[in-house]
């Protein structure tokens, strides 16, 4: 059934599949498999440019910047997956909470956790990242916090939108007569039902967080040295560009291929699961704003 | 005859373009956080200032010698206890207020008073009584001799104010230098035009703009594009051959007075064992870090100590790099296994880079080294006041400061009787020969201990364009006096 | 629509003073002292605690939160730790950059994205829709400090058409400076387009569905017709309201950027008094950007609640 459903996918939702596979491969790959050992320091070979041996060429520690990539995608994709993943973990559910509360009579739990939301979206997210690690210090964890903060309002706002609907239905009416409390109804019968609507996001969000992840480290506060961090690499080539121009065109690269391939598996999982959504672009439009750099 | 009028004014304007350029632009890469020398401790506030906009009694030069200032000359007491100067005469601020040895004595008073902020109070400790004899001499006498007195006096933190200007030089600095100051846009630019009534020789620039370009690709980008004269500290040593390799430019690479070490708590195990430290020595590769982090523009050094100054000594073979030797002292400290340790890097790029190398280097001897980076405000929080911390790279840009290793409370966690009786001895000594010679112990005193990783003197990447005359080489002390900054006359430009 | 507006206005109000007390909060735990800062490497501790106290440091959390607050209601936002002028000049003198920056990528957005949407929409499926939506997908991908330094890399070193550095200072004329700010101004544009040309291309396949289109269509109007007189103005909406977070988030969201064209700039402002501890700068520039995105959302919900007057009952989108 998958495989049919892949097959009348459209194009793009296969490009952005493979793409994003392939990252996925690489990443864990890197985990027992590199070209070269990315800490391994080596002076003598050092500015490389691409070739044999060195596909991306080597930075200026003559580090491999295939290797370096690998990893650092790898990072990347932690980050945003645990930052995304707090997200949904929180926002989720105070999402279905406020649209249980609303659906049932209660205004004021619903207004709160709104306003909530609409005060999280008014502060400036890349200063109040900076701010974050300015308190706790730079390093992988702050930016999993400081991106996870962002998307809570994203996924709260979502699902409360989809809970919202689904409350009028008759089954759900059912449901409360036949005596089933708002968490388990939220559970049983919400949370399945919006599902599909919540993984296009999560794809979404996934890939406005690898961007989000890039320009912390490129401001030296997310993965730290000696662990490679595409942004950081970004960082420390912009003065080599002009003798090693690969330094900041291969991470660069990097990260547009994999937020492109994100986006346009995003897109097409919503043409998918979501048909209805076919033409609509997705709600994720405004978070877009909010969290890139 | 009206074709012939435009031919004139033609060449005439010709002429002139061919006469040399009388502005100058500087690129700066920190932006100082004010104006006023006698009250921050940042280094970009002499970098601009110094020299400039503020005199002191004595001037220190390009070469770090002492040279008369707002002091004609002087004399010193042969007990080396008082010093007698001879003011300039005819010399005034820039609001027009007349300069004279009440505003020597207002100046050093307010830095040593009870609530001063400034950064170097401890210049002004060992003043006793400041006399005035007349409008044009003064004296001031001290507690005990202090043979680096005169040099003190010639910092930034010593320059002369007046009562009048002294709260607004923040922000509105008036001094007796050669340059007025004229604008300041934050975080783009500062302004100064010449003191056309300066007392000394006029300068031949009439006009300095200080832009402040933080980032080092901007750097890059606007010494290229002609945007600005000068870098006098160019921000990326990694793309200075490229400067080098273009006719239109001329590099200079200097010293500054900065140590860049591998400070090491000397109070926490297992950094408390000597054994450990040198261990450590040995396993460093200062070739490596001047070359990686560096890319080749720095210096070694074995000790606390500018190679520039008379009395260095070459400490750097003491512990050659030496993993087998390293592996040694490491089983003999009882670490045959290595340890774990924690470096906290504050943000410059060399302190991170080479941090990067220094993390590789230890690992071979089995030491495992996290890195965190931190800003300047957590980095002096915890490392610098709190002690909190383990290894660190810094660069301590501070002239002949070797005296912070007889502080048992410094950072460093150095409590050594022997070297503190060292510099005690120097405080207190008036022969020249006998402070060199116990400047060279007190080098070998701390290099012996390992006190910390001594890597590579700080390089000062000079850049500018080519024809510019008179810019500084080094930076004995931090700053950047244009007073004799000129442009050659260009040939050739009458051909283009 | 009064009792609606009072309503808002009372959350935006409140929405404020929650934000305030957060940043103090934040502002609090931060640790670092600006004084100890300041004094950088020196050892003279004294002159520290003597700097604190002139910085009114010293003083309880309460009264200091209270006097910034009551300070900034009258216009105070209190003298910078490091520069030592008041945060007002200073913020105002940003804005004469950021400003500017911020309306150019702006303009420079809308000019891209709008056509690009329409053109799409109204050929949809085409192989020009194709191309462009691929080329926004693209758009989207790109981070634009990345762009950036592409763009210094070919404009600045390679050709040399821009100056890479710095903003010339409005005395310098108009036309220098919308050249200095071009470079950056692009680099900020691109992404907001590619997302903006997006918005805009469902918003007006929304509005091609709609029924007075059809009506329009069937009185004999051709499809561009119809949707240049009737689609067009409401197929805007959506986009005002993503051109209004755009702003507020481009107000200070270039610190990158800033830093990257030596642009003096409120990000980079915010950005070195982050670094420099220099808080009482940090909490009024936070507090005014959240105070814009506030007004800037109460201004979009007032045109919506004018617009649809059923809006205003339901309170939200």
């Amino acid at each position: 059934m998958i495989i049919q459903l892949f097959k009348k996918s459209p194009l793009s939702f296969k490009i952005g599949f493979f793409i994003s596979i392939a990252y996925v491969i690489a990443a864990l790959l890197s985990f027992i498999w590199t070209p070269y050992d990315v800490m391994a320091i080596n002076l003598e070979k050092r500015f490389i440019a691409p070739g044999i041996g060195h596909i991306f060429g080597t930075d200026h520690f003559g580090r491999d910047i295939l290797s370096m990539i690998m990893v650092g995608a790898r990072n990347a994709i932690a980050v945003s997956l645990v930052a995304v993943g707090i997200g949904m973990i929180i926002g989720v559910p105070l999402g279905l909470w406020s649209a249980a509360t609303r659906s049932t009579g209660g205004r004021v739990i619903d207004e709160i956790l709104m306003r909530g939301n609409d005060l999280v979206f008014a502060f400036p997210s890349l200063l109040m990242a900076i701010m974050i690690t300015a308190v706790f210090g730079p390093g992988a964890m702050n930016a999993i916090i400081a991106i996870g903060i962002f998307n809570i309002p994203v996924f709260a706002r979502m699902s409360r939108g989809g809970a919202l609907g689904l409350w009028e239905k008759e089954y759900i009416m059912a449901a409360r007569v036949a005596g089933k409390g708002k968490a388990k109804i939220s559970y049983e019968h919400i949370l399945p039902n919006i599902m599909n609507l919540l993984i296009v996001q999560a794809t979404i969000q996934f890939s406005i967080a690898i961007i989000a992840e890039a320009s912390l480290s490129y401001v030296g506060l997310g993965t730290q040295p000696p662990n490679p961090s595409l942004g950081r690499m970004l960082f420390e080539a912009q003065t080599m560009i002009f003798f090693a121009p690969w330094l900041a065109l291969v991470p660069g690269l990097a990260i547009v291929m994999l937020v492109l391939g994100l986006n346009l598996m995003g897109d097409g999982l919503r043409d998918i699961l979501d048909p209805k959504l076919r033409r609509k672009e997705p709600d994720g439009v405004e978070a877009k704003q909010n969290v890139s750099s | 005859m009206r074709r012939l009028f435009t031919i004139f004014i033609l060449s005439v304007s010709l002429i002139t373009s061919a006469s040399a350029q009388t502005t100058l632009k500087v690129g700066l890469q920190l932006e100082p956080p004010n104006l006023d020398p006698i009250s921050g401790a940042a280094a970009a506030i002499d970098e601009v200032v110094y020299g400039n906009v503020f005199e002191g009694l004595v001037r220190i030069d390009e070469n770090g010698d002492i040279k008369p200032g707002l002091a004609n000359f002087w004399q010193i007491s042969t007990d080396g206890k008082s010093y007698l100067f001879n003011l300039a005469e005819g010399v005034s601020f820039h609001d027009g207020s007349p300069f004279d040895a009440e505003d020597v004595r207002f100046s050093f008073n307010r830095a040593r008073a009870q609530n001063s902020t400034n950064a170097k109070k401890y210049i002004f400790e060992p003043i006793a009584n400041i006399d005035i004899f007349d409008p044009y001499t003064i004296m001031i006498s001290l507690n005990q001799a202090r043979p680096d007195f005169l040099f003190n006096i010639g910092l930034g933190d010593a320059v002369i104010v007046s009562s009048k200007s002294v709260d607004k030089n923040a922000s509105q600095p008036i001094g007796t230098g050669p340059y007025k100051f004229k604008k300041w846009v934050r975080g783009d630019r500062i302004e100064f035009e010449r003191n056309e009534n300066y007392w000394g020789a006029l300068p031949k620039m009439e006009a300095i703009t200080f832009k402040i370009i933080t980032d080092p690709l901007s750097a890059y980008t606007a010494m290229k594009a002609g945007d600005i004269d000068t870098f006098p500290n160019y921000p990326a040593p990694e793309n200075l051959f490229l400067f080098n390799n273009d006719p239109s430019y001329e590099v200079e690479v200097g010293l500054t007075a900065g140590e860049t070490i591998l400070s090491t708590n000397n109070k926490r195990a297992p950094f408390d064992n000597i054994l450990v430290r040198k261990a450590m020595a040995h396993a460093i590769n200062r070739k490596e870090i001047i070359e990686g982090a560096m890319f080749g523009n720095a210096e070694p050094i074995g000790s606390h100590f500018a190679p520039t100054h008379p009395d260095y000594v070459d400490l750097t073979g003491l512990y050659p790099h030496d993993l087998t030797k390293a592996k040694a002292f490491m089983r003999e400290a009882g670490y045959g296994d290595g340890f774990t340790a924690s470096l906290k890097l504050p943000p410059p790029i060399y302190a991170r880079r080479t941090g990067e190398l220094i993390a590789h280097q230890l690992s071979k001897i089995g030491i495992k080294v996290n890195i965190e980076n931190m800003e300047w405000a957590q980095w002096i929080d915890q490392v610098l006041r709190n002690l909190n911390y383990d290894l660190t790279i810094v660069s301590h840009v501070e002239p002949m400061d070797i005296n912070i290793y007889a502080n048992p409370n410094y950072y460093f966690g150095y409590d050594n009787k022997e070297f503190q009786a060292i510099i005690k001895k120097i405080d207190s000594s008036s022969n020249p020969e006998e402070i060199s010679a116990l400047y060279k112990e007190a080098q070998r005193k701390i290099a012996d201990d390992a006190v910390n990783g001594y890597l590579f003197q700080m390089g000062k990447f000079g850049v500018w364009k080519k024809g510019l005359k008179g810019m500084w080489r080094n930076y004995p002390i931090r700053s950047n006096d244009f007073r004799d900054v000129y442009f050659e006359e260009q040939e050739g430009l009458m051909n283009d | 629509m009064i009792s609606f507006l009072l309503k808002r206005l009372f959350s935006l109000i409140l929405t404020l003073f929650v934000a305030t007390i957060i940043i103090f909060i934040l502002i609090e735990v931060v640790p670092g002292d600006p004084a100890a800062f300041m004094m950088g490497l020196s050892t003279n501790t004294d002159a520290a605690d003597a700097l604190r106290a002139e910085l009114g440091l010293n003083l309880s959390a309460w009264d200091r939160y209270f006097n910034w607050i009551s300070g900034m209601l009258v216009g105070d936002f209190g003298i910078s730790y490091t520069y030592r002028i008041p945060v007002s000049e200073l913020v105002l003198d940003r804005l004469t950059v950021s400003l500017p920056l911020t309306i150019y990528a702006l303009i420079l957005s809308t000019i891209i994205a709008i056509p690009v949407g329409v053109i799409s929409a109204s050929k949809r499926g085409s192989f020009s829709d194709t191309f462009l939506m691929g080329t926004a997908q693209i758009g989207v991908a790109i981070p634009n400090f990345w762009f950036a330094i592409l763009l210094v890399l070919l404009f600045s070193t390679t050709l040399q058409w821009f100056s890479a550095v710095g903003f010339v200072g409005w005395e310098a004329g108009f036309f220098p400076v919308l050249k200095s700010l071009t470079l950056p101004a692009i680099s900020l544009a691109l992404p907001q387009a590619a997302i903006l040309s997006r918005v805009m291309r469902s918003s007006v396949l929304e509005v091609m569905d709609e029924d007075y289109i059809r009506t329009a269509r069937a009185k004999g109007l051709t499809k561009r017709q119809a949707l240049i007189r009737h689609g067009l103005r409401n197929a805007m909406i959506p986009v005002l309201t993503i051109l209004g977070l755009q702003f507020s988030f481009l107000l200070a969201g270039g610190i990158i950027i800033e830093s990257i064209f030596s642009l003096p700039g409120l990000g980079r402002l915010v950005f070195q008094a982050i670094a420099q501890r220099d808080l009482i700068v940090v909490k009024s520039i936070v507090t005014l950007l959240v105070l814009a995105v506030v007004m800037i959302t109460f201004l979009v919900d007032l045109a919506y609640a004018w617009v649809d007057p059923r809006l205003r009952e339901r309170g939200e989108r």
